[in-house]
């Protein structure tokens, strides 16, 4: 019996998830027993090249696959009770990379709509929920307006709108951002912030982008299925070599610190942002 | 000169409530061999411009010259035109249709008509200039590939046609940072080793500062910005009131630089941000 632990929102345990190659059908891993726990209300970055599991990862939290081996546990509901898997997939909601992909009507205000209507939540509350929910992500305004004339950040913000109006307690996104332009990508992740410092959301985000990841309260960095690294992002972004040996990158300020402390100096190296360095230096 | 624009107008939808001039009054000289960065937010007219520049879309009003050859006038052949200009689009990936990589490639060159001889070295030089080993993945399903690879053979798709200007449109979307340094530095060695000229559309500020000599930034269907890479990135206000920006380390000289401290702030790469730091903290224990 899995004792229940209520500041856990996400508990993974020893956790494998294999498939069969397309090339020769042979047994492969995406995830390799990999055990985590993600607190309620924490900001959670998941680093890792292509093909190093993090979707995989993602996929499984919200019970669109079951692990091979090993239990998912969200808000303490195992993803492999069937009974419980709609309460699961409105605990942890996800949002994916194309916003296009993920709008299914032709008005914002019923786009958002559609989760809370399949989960029978009676029309009152529905119509609460998406008000409130489009005045979060700051798109009451385009309430009536129709999704495919939107920019891409406006898109992604509705998508981010009709996964709130289920009300879940925890929320996946798997790289939001990675087909918006710069401003498109700063709107989603004050978005994200937002969600998560005000709403008091879990967060897991999963992105390429190492300034997003800056942002984090924790970040963890797969390679080949398996959690290479794990901690603050100050503890993860001064280990530069490590990381680029990783196929990832670091803040262009925290490599310029690097190669100096190269040349000799001793400057702190867990420096992630430009005020930090033209205060330091 | 291999592009000019001549008081290009774009007009959406004219004549309806969705009336939108998404191209307004551009003028543009490209010279041959030159290597572009176009920047803008999206729907600021990138996209058209680059479409305008294979004759894939008409202006609405204006002229554009190719290699010499008036889009507009009836006698230009627009295969001729889309030979010379090639146009990688944003995930190209998807426009992979043939059961091996070298069909895929070939496609091209088969269509203009060439000999198998020749379609053949076309094909073995397009691959080794993308970094893909011919021997090894010729006979291979395009589709087995990781996402980074099936970009490259889409690019080699577009080199194989041999074309004289080379338009890339965010051809790192989407890749991880090493997927995205490695096409980045494939690009590089095109632009070294082929007489090519190359318009490079990024959102990616670091990207552009690393590769291009020339910055086109467009807004509301302008040509807002037009200049070396250097200048362009050090109107960092400008950009910003754009909705674009610099990169950090760009940034970074110009906040350091604002606090009195005696450094060059026009810096590109994090190469010479070291040299000029470099220099300063000597100085400064010099001192």
């Amino acid at each position: 019996m899995i004792e229940k632990n209520n500041n856990i929102m996400i508990d993974i345990q020893n956790v494998s998830y294999e498939y069969s190659s397309y090339i020769d059908e042979s047994i492969q891993l995406a995830v390799k027993d990999l055990s985590l726990q993600i607190e309620r209300g924490e900001f959670f970055v998941v680093l890792g090249h292509n093909g190093s599991g993090k979707s995989t990862l993602a996929k499984m939290i919200n019970g669109l696959i079951l692990p091979s081996k090993g239990d998912v546990l969200v808000n303490g509901m195992n993803t492999r009770d069937e009974d419980k898997i709609w309460d699961i997939r409105s605990t942890a909601g996800m949002v994916f990379q194309n916003p296009d992909n993920q709008i299914v009507a032709t008005i914002v205000e019923e786009d958002v709509a559609f989760g809370p209507e399949n989960l029978g939540v009676p029309p009152a509350e529905i119509r609460k929920r998406v008000d409130d929910a489009l005045e979060v992500v700051e798109m009451t305004d385009y309430k009536s307006h129709a999704p495919h004339l939107l920019s891409g950040g406006q898109k992604q913000r509705v998508a981010i709108a009709g996964i709130l109006a289920m009300e879940p307690d925890c929320i996946i996104f798997d790289e939001p951002t990675a087909m918006l332009d710069p401003s498109g990508r700063l709107e989603v992740m004050e978005t994200i912030k937002k969600l998560n410092e005000e709403k008091n959301k879990t967060i897991i985000l999963i992105t390429h982008y190492m300034d997003e990841a800056v942002e984090a309260d924790r970040v963890m960095v797969l390679n080949e299925g398996e959690a290479v690294m794990l901690g603050t992002p100050k503890e993860i972004f001064k280990q530069v070599e490590k990381l680029k040996s990783l196929g990832l990158d670091v803040p262009q300020v925290t490599e310029l610190v690097y190669e100096l402390n190269k040349e000799g100096y001793n400057i702190k190296d867990d420096i992630l942002s430009v005020e930090e360095l033209v205060d330091t230096l | 000169m291999i592009i000019e624009l001549k008081d290009v107008d774009y007009i959406y939808n004219p004549g309806t409530p969705f009336e939108k001039k998404a191209l307004d009054k551009i003028n543009l000289q490209v010279e041959e061999g030159e290597f572009i960065g176009l920047i803008g937010h999206t729907g600021s007219g990138k996209s058209t411009l680059v479409q305008h520049l294979n004759g894939l879309m008409k202006p609405t009003k204006g002229s554009i010259i190719i290699d010499g050859e008036d889009l507009s006038s009836k006698d230009t052949k627009m295969k001729s035109v889309r030979q010379k200009v090639g146009l990688v689009f944003q995930y190209p990936e998807h426009q992979l249709f043939e059961e091996t990589i070298y069909k895929d490639i070939a496609f091209g060159p088969k269509n203009l008509g060439l000999s198998d001889e020749e379609v053949d070295k076309r094909v073995r030089d397009a691959m080794e200039l993308v970094g893909l080993e011919f021997e090894e993945l010729k006979e291979r399903s395009p589709f087995e590939l990781s996402g980074g690879q099936k970009r490259r053979v889409a690019i080699a798709g577009v080199i194989a046609m041999k074309p004289k200007v080379l338009i890339l449109d965010e051809p790192t979307a989407g890749l991880d940072p090493k997927g995205r340094d490695d096409i980045l530095d494939e690009i590089r060695k095109i632009y070294d080793k082929e007489n090519i000229t190359i318009i490079l559309v990024s959102h990616s500020m670091e990207d552009i500062a690393r590769l291009v000599n020339r910055i086109f930034v467009m807004h509301k269907g302008k040509v807002a910005l037009d200049g070396p890479t250097r200048e362009v990135f050090s109107k960092t206000d400008e950009l910003e009131e754009m909705g674009l920006g610099v990169p950090q380390i760009t940034k970074f000289m110009k906040a350091f630089k604002g606090r009195g401290n005696k450094v060059k702030d026009d810096v590109l790469t994090i190469e010479e941000a070291k040299e000029e730091i470099l220099n300063y903290l000597r100085s400064k224990k010099d001192a």
